[in-house]
């Protein structure tokens, strides 16, 4: 940033040296003073309309917006005068007349700007004897709950869902006094990044309604860790008290999810306590009965006797952490298995080479992009942080290309065709040149264009494309794989998938194996499975497998054990436990632990230092934690034959956002926002 | 010394001729337009700052200068824009008015030549929403200049393309503030844009733009043919010019009149509204620049001259010069409350202290009219619009203060006496408690 002009600006006498362009605001804060201010927010445009950051500038007439006043060289800013002290308790009072007072039972209590800096800059007592203004609720949805009469009208809310979200569906109507804040028509907000407005909502008008009336947020136990329910690999904060989840906040991560997270990250805790596995089951007649810890793995010991190494095999699902899933591959190799997949919808993931499955032009990367070819998929809904990136580039004018289904990207983008003909003749199109044009090219491939017969054939055309186009080099790698689930990429790295003769899950799903160890695999029809196979099933939610399992070993949710994810993008991220597991229920890895020395084979770690140090071992990615792998020149390809794709359309991977996993199935308040944000039926007359 | 027919600028003020291509022609308008353009940019904005023109619309801004902030050039291909703010909804205010139905070709000729000046390559008038009639005309004698080649391509001759468009608003006081117009005429809600950047450097769709009241528009033709040294000859130095004062309220005439700036408010009003009902001695007050500025008491009026500097001096100011008297049979709390009123409903509702705190001056100065209120609340209505002053984006807070204040200044005894009125009033009525 070295070509960035400095100037000096003098702030209540003390010189600092700011960026050209720089606010007064900036400069303010570079020298160590506090602005107050409501609707100024970093992240979005400047709107200067609450008026509480108000400073004096030397020579001009009036106080200006600080959050909006460019500095010149030689400026002096005043930020704490007579005239600048009157105008904040001015505006404080104009904001406060209408405001309720009710504090007491005002979910934002306690995390309020408006409170916070009316203890600093407020009177105390109200001068004001009129009528107070009240204003209708809105409804914007099942997760935002809405007291709009305390609004402030700093419209942060209508400048994050255009500018941030895209969906234009939020705006003020009316003006002065009467002005509301209002979706034009009544209805759910249509997006993925709704309980971001509840962030940034410097009031209570906008509060989150599965939270309404719950805690104060002093009240809760506050646990850093990282979301794993799309593969953005969100940065989170978890507050609970007890052993109840409470809410779910994002933590700002600058090259990860700025400070925004996706809705069913957010929201679809409550699955915590729905439909949850609690305590081990095992079949006996057919029917599952409730057992202890002991009789289950005799249960499986007894299973397992003279079971050869081939006829079992393990499939890890989507959620899984790495802990588990080393514990779970070291199990399968002491037991003479190779039989190992992590690929649940069939996807031709190619783990040869590290490149070969990540989003290499990393999260942050996206914003360097001059270029963006979106593949097979839809990342509004597979990673809607991820998509607010794309979509901050595409509205600098950054040409963004689709191949794939239609869909609504909330921002513009070219149709380039349906299929994996378009991805082969995209260098011939219009939107060829564009890509050959561009210095940093951004090829997305979204992970369900290759969960079809031809998956390989796409994987090696979308690397041929980035190749062609000279975007594998050690300044840049055009190539991005989204995976949809946060355990996939350490799946990967640590090679849970078939070995050497080891057979893939669609091979053990037909018979090929005896006995099948799922680990959190929900994400395939369990009705596939042959019905002689013996079914262990280890995970957290009685879905789509554990009606089918033999076994039932009761395992943890992200939010409840300390494990280790990868994002898609590469990066090494540690959750922490939040709350304990219900029951009976125990941390995944220990459970595989207990089960190794029943079995005969103890694994080699007792603890959770040991098992990252055996993390480590198979792979040196997981001692990096916190780190994007650096692009590097890649000489090889994946292994499909480019021309051999089909002729097929991609169909879109994720159909229902809100109950795209375990969670969002098991939960109620994503099952409300499937039936909100479920298309209306036609109307009659139609 | 009152300003000679000769010296009129709007000589069709009154509409007793047509004002029709032809007619406009015989008045003098269009003559030599071409040869003025062929004297080049520089000369026009020279000879416009040597005229002292100060803007119409209110603020007084000095209309030369204003017109030297455009770019000279336009090398990243952006082009600028001349708009002519029409938007006349300041209430007392109807001068504009006259000049679009009546004089439209004084104002078409002056967006020709503004535009010249700031190497504008279109104008937009914007037009307020209720002058529909107004903006028939205006329309129709855009359509006569098209088509007697004095717009479009080779305008009047003179080798300059211009095109020139009517807009009309939607009714809303706050669309006459320069950015709220351009964001409605951009087909946003008129809301005002933070200041800077300017619209010289960022105005319409991003371009350079320079917004003109229509008056300061319209009188630029006639300075140039006459010299600006002819224009600042009437009024007193940095005041200089005629200027149409729109005169109304307890007048025996009300009326709009050319005059020449400076002259003294009593002339004013008695040489060409027929004087103040009832006689000079029973004048309340007036407010002098159209509803926004502060009113003056009678002592006042007595010498003030009607100027920017003189008005400014008082704690008023020239404004639009929409002159509204008021005799002493008006209720004048009741009357600046309706003002009060009138800015709560207009305030667009962007910035908190004014869609705050105008509906509590509001409020309050409504119980000021019954008197149902404290002695030291005045103090504290006093304390908010200062406290609203100076502290929003746009001057409709400034503007919509400042009548509440002028009258406190002036007044505040006639306050303190309906309120006491209303207490002797109110004091009798001693409610029984019920346990007694």
């Amino acid at each position: 940033m070295s070509d960035v002009k400095l100037i000096k600006v003098t702030v209540d006498g003390e010189e600092v040296e700011v960026p050209l362009g720089a606010t007064a605001l900036q400069a303010a804060e570079q020298a160590g003073k506090e602005i107050p201010r409501f609707c100024y927010h970093e992240r979005l445009s400047i709107a200067g309309n609450c008026r509480m950051c108000l400073v004096e500038v030397e020579k001009a007439p009036k106080p200006v917006a600080s959050c909006a006043f460019p500095v010149m060289d030689g400026m002096k800013i005043i930020t704490d005068s007579p005239v600048v002290r009157n105008a904040r308790r001015g505006v404080m009072e104009f904001l406060l007349i209408n405001h309720p007072l009710d504090c007491p039972i005002c979910d934002q209590g306690g995390e309020c700007d408006l409170q916070d800096q009316a203890m600093a800059y407020g009177g105390d007592h109200s001068r004001y004897h009129e009528h107070k203004r009240s204003v209708t609720d809105k409804y914007l949805g099942p997760l935002i709950k809405t007291i709009m009469t305390r609004c402030i009208q700093c419209t942060r809310c209508v400048r994050f869902a255009t500018e941030i979200a895209g969906v234009p569906e939020l705006g003020a109507v009316g003006r002065g006094e009467a002005l509301e804040i209002t979706t034009y028509v009544e209805k759910a907000l249509s997006t993925e990044l709704s309980g971001n407005l509840i962030d940034i909502c410097p009031v209570g008008a906008l509060t989150s309604r599965p939270y309404a009336y719950m805690y104060r947020p002093w009240e809760l136990a506050k646990t850093d860790s990282v979301d794993v329910l799309d593969a953005t690999g969100t940065n989170i904060r978890v507050d609970s008290r007890g052993p109840d989840v409470i809410r779910i906040l994002p933590r700002v991560h600058e090259e990860v999810n700025e400070e925004w997270m996706a809705d069913r990250g957010r929201f679809s805790f409550d699955a915590l306590k729905k439909r949850r596995l609690d305590r081990p089951w095992v079949r006996q007649d057919g029917k599952l009965r409730p057992v202890s810890w002991p009789e289950a793995f005799a249960a499986i010991a007894a299973r397992l006797k003279g079971v050869s190494g081939d006829r079992i095999g393990a499939v890890a699902g989507g959620l899984a952490d790495a802990e588990s899933m080393v514990a779970l591959k070291d199990l399968m190799a002491a037991l003479g298995s190779a039989n190992l997949d992590c690929r649940e919808d069939g996807a031709a993931l190619d783990g040869s080479e590290r490149a070969f499955y990540l989003f290499n032009s990393t999260i942050a990367g996206i914003d360097h992009a001059d270029a963006v070819l979106l593949i097979g998929g839809n990342p509004r809904v597979e990673a809607p942080v991820l998509n607010a990136r794309i979509r901050r580039r595409a509205m600098a004018r950054v040409p963004v290309g689709v191949i794939g289904a239609e869909a609504n990207l909330t921002y513009p983008a070219t149709q380039l065709g349906d299929g994996p003909d378009a991805l082969r003749g995209v260098l011939e199109g219009a939107f060829g040149d564009v890509l050959r044009n561009a210095k940093r090219p951004l090829i997305l491939l979204s992970r369900a264009a290759l969960a079809r017969p031809d998956g390989a054939a796409v994987l090696a055309a979308t690397w041929a494309l980035v190749r062609s186009l000279d975007a594998v080099t050690a300044e840049w790698n055009g190539f991005n794989l989204l995976h949809t689930q946060g355990g996939q990429v350490a799946a990967l790295d640590l090679g849970f998938l078939p070995g050497q003769g080891g057979k893939d899950l669609g091979a053990m799903l037909g018979g090929g194996v005896d006995v099948l160890w799922l680990l959190g695999a929900d994400g395939f029809d369990a009705s596939l499975i042959a019905p002689g196979t013996f079914v262990i099933y280890q995970g957290h939610h009685g879905d789509r497998a554990a009606g089918r399992a033999d076994v039932i070993l009761p395992g943890a949710t992200y939010l409840e054990k300390d494990g280790t994810y990868v994002s898609t993008e590469g990066r090494v991220q540690r959750g922490r436990r939040a709350v304990f597991p219900p029951g009976e229920a125990r941390e995944d890895w220990r459970i595989l632990r207990a089960a190794s020395e029943l079995l005969g084979h103890a694994l080699p770690y007792d603890d959770l230092f040991a098992i990252r140090a055996r993390l480590a071992e198979v792979n040196p990615v997981f001692s990096r934690v916190d780190e994007v792998p650096q692009p590097a020149a890649v000489s090889a390809a994946p292994a499909g034959e480019a021309a051999a794709t089909g002729s097929a359309a991609f169909a879109p991977g994720i159909t229902n956002y809100w109950q795209a996993d375990v969670f969002g199935r098991a939960s109620d308040v994503m099952a409300e926002c499937a039936r909100a944000q479920a298309p209306s039926p036609a109307m009659a007359a139609e | 010394m009152a300003l000679q027919d000769k010296d009129r600028i709007f000589t069709n003020l009154y509409g007793t001729q047509h004002w029709g291509l032809e007619a406009a022609r015989k008045r003098g308008n269009w003559d030599g337009t071409g040869a003025i353009i062929a004297k080049g940019r520089d000369w026009i904005i020279e000879e416009v700052k040597q005229s002292g023109l100060r803007g119409r619309g209110g603020a007084g801004f000095p209309t030369g200068l204003k017109w030297s902030f455009m770019p000279k050039s336009n090398p990243d291909g952006r082009p600028s824009y001349l708009v002519v703010n029409s938007d006349e909804s300041e209430p007392g205010t109807c001068k504009d008015r006259d000049i679009l139905r009546h004089d439209p070709h004084t104002l078409i000729e002056g967006c020709l030549i503004a535009a010249v000046a700031m190497n504008a390559s279109a104008g937009y008038i914007y037009v307020r929403g209720e002058y529909y009639n107004e903006h028939l005309v205006l329309q129709a004698a855009i359509d006569e200049a098209y088509e007697a080649g004095l717009l479009g391509k080779n305008a009047a001759g003179s080798g300059y393309d211009f095109d020139l468009y009517v807009h009309r608003g939607a009714g809303a006081y706050i669309c006459g503030e320069e950015t709220a117009l351009i964001e409605s005429l951009e087909g946003k809600k008129g809301m005002p844009r933070l200041k800077p950047p300017f619209p010289a450097a960022v105005g319409l769709y991003g371009c350079p733009t320079t917004v003109n009241n229509v008056e300061t528009i319209a009188v630029v033709p006639t300075i140039l043919r006459r010299g600006g040294a002819w224009f600042s000859g009437f009024g007193r130095a940095k005041n200089s010019g005629t200027k149409i004062f729109c005169i109304q309220g307890h007048v025996n005439k009300p009326c709009n009149v050319e005059e020449e700036m400076s002259i003294p408010l009593r002339e004013l009003i008695e040489r060409h509204a027929g004087g103040v009902r009832g006689g000079w001695d029973n004048l309340l007050c007036v407010i002098p620049g159209g509803s926004s500025t502060p009113l003056l008491p009678k002592h006042v009026c007595d010498d003030v001259l009607m100027d920017f500097d003189a008005l400014r001096e008082h704690k008023s100011g020239l404004g639009t010069a929409g002159v509204i008297v008021m005799d002493k049979s008006t209720d004048l709390i009741r009357a600046i409350a309706r003002l009060s009123k009138f800015y709560k409903h207009e305030s667009c509702g962007q910035c908190t202290p004014c869609r705050e705190g105008m509906g509590w001056v509001s409020r309050m100065m409504d119980r000021m009219v019954e008197g149902r209120a404290e002695i030291d609340e005045i103090d504290l209505l006093e304390d908010v619009t200062k406290r609203i002053e100076g502290h929003t984006i746009c001057a409709l807070a400034d503007g919509g203060v400042w009548p509440v204040q002028g009258l406190i200044r002036h007044f505040r005894p006639m306050m303190e006496e309906r309120i006491a009125e209303y207490k002797r009033k109110h004091a009798a009525r001693v409610f029984p408690m019920a346990a007694e």
